[in-house]
């Protein structure tokens, strides 16, 4: 595999430079580095398939900071495994030097400075450049999306996802599958599906929820450089449980490994030469599905939001994992012949939004779609000292200002905030923009709850919430991370079973431990329960920072976590 | 607001799921077994359970069996206060030996299948069906 020797091109001219230097002074030496689009896009394909993979867009259509995970711990198998290796040693396993290009997009640490010297990422103007500079070399490679495109973004609530259904057209996406692309409600979905999309919507593991009939395309067939193509697409398997189910009463999901056993063998006896899974299963579930049903040529992963320089290979299959809010395109080129993929080349292409030129008619696309709400997008709502983030699987800055918001704005002892792995980051010293609020709160069930739990039903709730993201089998994990706390300290052991594993509750204000029969006033947003009344959390948020005008958040430090 | 534990639970993440530790096997698990097979030693293999990994609804869970060549399958919900699920016997001229249906689980437990082979032996399988209030796929 030499994708690695490829994508770090771009960053090894930079480290010659950068080699002797103190960590922490990067970002001056960064921008002295040049980084070029022609670096970037170098790539000496192969073979006669092109694909080309965007995931996990959240509805950014301008580019953002966005800081990888510090804490992304493996159970089981996956323990120690990619992705679950993050900062210096994620660099040291991919050969990464440190206040490189790759470091800052791919791993935290630093990330502040190292933000300040490389520019945002992402930006759909951005990746069209990309795209448009992949089809020169191959007119007819494929582009596809792996969901979670039509929310998280201002625009996309207000014009229930229209925005990214016109841009993802004009960038002539192929195919696609879904996750929070649900959470509009199934009417607009079907609205989308059937009378917008310029490309299908798959989903083999799609099903009537009463019929127990597939409700979507499973695949699709495509001939590209006489080669038959199969795209298998698989949406978010725990759609009804994660999310609302009762904005799509009638349609169950679910892994179905069976059912793409069956699929795998149907498109290979329709002479399918190469099979390609464009999935929302999340990495550990598409590693398990890798190993069980043989014939899939490469998983093009999404879901977990990874981003990893090179594929893993699990027997025969190649899994790809291409980030997430438009910081990386995947390209991989396949040699297929006689039946079977001979040879794969991959590279991860970040998309540095100061180094590649936007297209020019996606910006300005991009630019109309935003103009009706340019000035709610930009009023300034406060003022960051904090780098505020949200990735992680126990706390993130972002959510802790969120808690904090919940507890004052709400009068709550205890607050909650989802595990969720979208939302854009922020650098000390940024305004924060109406935008950036609704960039880490934008969706369709924003209400914030204020309601009494015993302490035995907190207790429940957050070994409900460890066990979905460390159960040590993939098929029984949901794929978010866990549920943020404010007010509310523990201690969790990772490798105890559901149960056990969470321990310590405490609450913070009296240092007290939670008592299992006391009450306590809970404020949270994001229930899954219909009809759920409070303020939306983005007003709540608002009204919080407003009032403080600038926000500092000092480093959670009451989450204790063992096992790993 | 003062909320019941159940409006509480569905408030805290998830669809109103009212009990989700896992709920162990009893006694009248092995009871149930042990009447259907007189004793006999099971094996494995011969046998699908076909059941989600997480239910989507605990209140009404599918799940099907697929024995070729069974007389009789057994299914139990191991932690169900009652686990008896079904007994689905197949004549000799049925055309194949599966059967479909919807379950009630009262919390993440093993669905337990038995089949009675034609020779008399027996075989068997379980999956866990995880019950959970979920609400944070992220």
């Amino acid at each position: 595999m030499i994708s690695r020797r490829d994508f770090l091109q771009a960053s090894m001219a930079a480290s010659a430079i950068v080699g002797a230097s103190g960590f922490g002074n990067w970002a001056r030496l960064a921008a002295q580095q040049t980084l070029s689009q022609d670096q970037l896009l170098e790539f000496d394909g192969i073979g006669n398939v092109t694909l080309m993979h965007i995931t996990d867009i959240h509805a950014q259509l301008k580019p953002i900071w966005f800081r990888e995970p510090e804490i992304n711990l493996g159970v089981g198998a996956a323990k120690g495994n990619p992705p679950h290796v993050t900062g210096a040693d994620f660099r040291r396993m991919y050969g990464i030097e440190d206040g490189s290009a790759s470091h800052y997009a791919l791993s935290y640490g630093d990330f502040t400075s190292l933000a300040r010297g490389y520019g945002k990422m992402g930006g759909l103007d951005r990746v069209a450049t990309v795209l448009s500079a992949i089809r020169s070399d191959r007119p007819d490679a494929l582009l596809l999306d792996g969901g979670d495109t039509w929310q998280g973004s201002y625009t996309a609530l207000k014009t229930d996802g229209q925005d990214m259904v016109n841009v993802m057209n004009a960038l002539k996406v192929d195919a696609m599958t879904s996750h929070w692309e649900f959470t509009l409600g199934i009417d607009r979905v079907t609205e989308i599906v059937e009378n917008e999309l310029n490309f299908p919507f798959l989903g083999a593991n799609i099903f009537d929820a009463v019929w127990d009939e597939p409700a979507y395309e499973p695949y699709k067939m495509f001939e590209r450089g006489g080669v038959q193509i199969a795209v298998i697409g698989q949406a978010f398997p725990y759609m009804p449980i994660a999310n609302p189910g009762w904005m799509f009463p009638d349609l169950s999901f679910g892994i179905r490994q069976d059912r793409m056993a069956e699929m795998v063998a149907e498109v290979r006896a329709k002479g399918a030469e190469c099979v390609v899974l464009l999935s929302h299963n999340g990495f550990d579930v598409d590693k398990k599905l890798a190993a069980d049903v043989p014939g899939i040529d490469v998983i093009l992963t999404g879901h977990t939001h990874d981003a990893l320089p090179e594929p893993v290979l699990v027997g025969k299959t190649h899994l790809i994992a291409t980030g997430s809010h438009g910081k990386f395109v995947s390209r991989i080129d396949l040699d297929v012949r006689d039946g079977e993929v001979k040879e794969i080349k991959h590279k991860l292409i970040p998309i540095f939004s100061d180094v590649i030129t936007p297209d020019a008619e996606i910006a300005s696309l991009i630019d109309a779609e935003r103009a009706p709400f340019d000035a709610a997008l930009s009023e300034v709502i406060g003022k960051t000292d904090s780098l505020l983030y949200r990735r992680g699987n126990f706390n993130g800055t972002w959510d802790d200002l969120i808690c904090d918001a919940l507890l004052e704005e709400r009068e709550a002892d205890i607050a909650l905030s989802p595990g969720f792995r979208w939302g854009a980051s922020l650098l000390p010293g940024d305004d924060i923009r109406r935008e950036d609020i609704f960039n880490a709160t934008a969706m369709s069930y924003p209400a914030a709850y204020r309601s009494e739990m015993t302490g035995e039903m907190l207790h429940l709730i957050m070994e409900d919430v460890a066990d979905n993201l460390f159960n040590p089998d993939p098929y029984y994990q949901q794929g978010g991370d866990m549920v943020r706390v404010g007010g509310m300290g523990y201690r969790i052991d990772i490798n105890k079973p559901q149960g056990s594993r969470i321990t310590e509750m405490t609450l913070l204000k009296t240092g007290e431990l939670i008592d299992p029969a006391k009450s306590y006033v809970v404020s949270g947003w994001a229930s899954v329960n219909e009809g759920t009344e409070g303020p939306a959390i983005w007003d709540v948020v608002e009204s919080y920072i407003s009032r403080k005008g600038t926000v500092s958040v000092t480093p959670n430090t009451s989450v204790k976590v063992d096992g790993v | 607001m003062n909320l019941s534990r159940r409006e509480a639970l569905a408030l805290g993440l998830g669809a109103g799921v009212m009990a989700f530790l896992p709920f162990r096997a009893t006694a009248a698990v092995e009871d149930d077994i042990a009447a259907f097979t007189g004793g006999a030693a099971t094996t494995e293999g011969g046998l699908t359970l076909t059941a989600p990994e997480i239910a989507e609804n605990g209140n009404t869970v599918p799940i099907s069996v697929d024995a070729p060549g069974a007389v009789s399958v057994l299914v139990l919900a191991a932690g169900n206060p009652n686990p008896g699920v079904a007994t689905f016997n197949f004549g000799p001229l049925a055309a194949s030996q599966s059967a479909s249906t919807r379950i009630r689980l009262a919390g993440t437990q093993d669905v337990v299948a038995i089949a009675k082979m034609a020779d008399g032996s027996f075989v068997k399988a379980s999956q866990t069906v995880k019950v959970t209030i979920g609400g944070c796929g992220g």
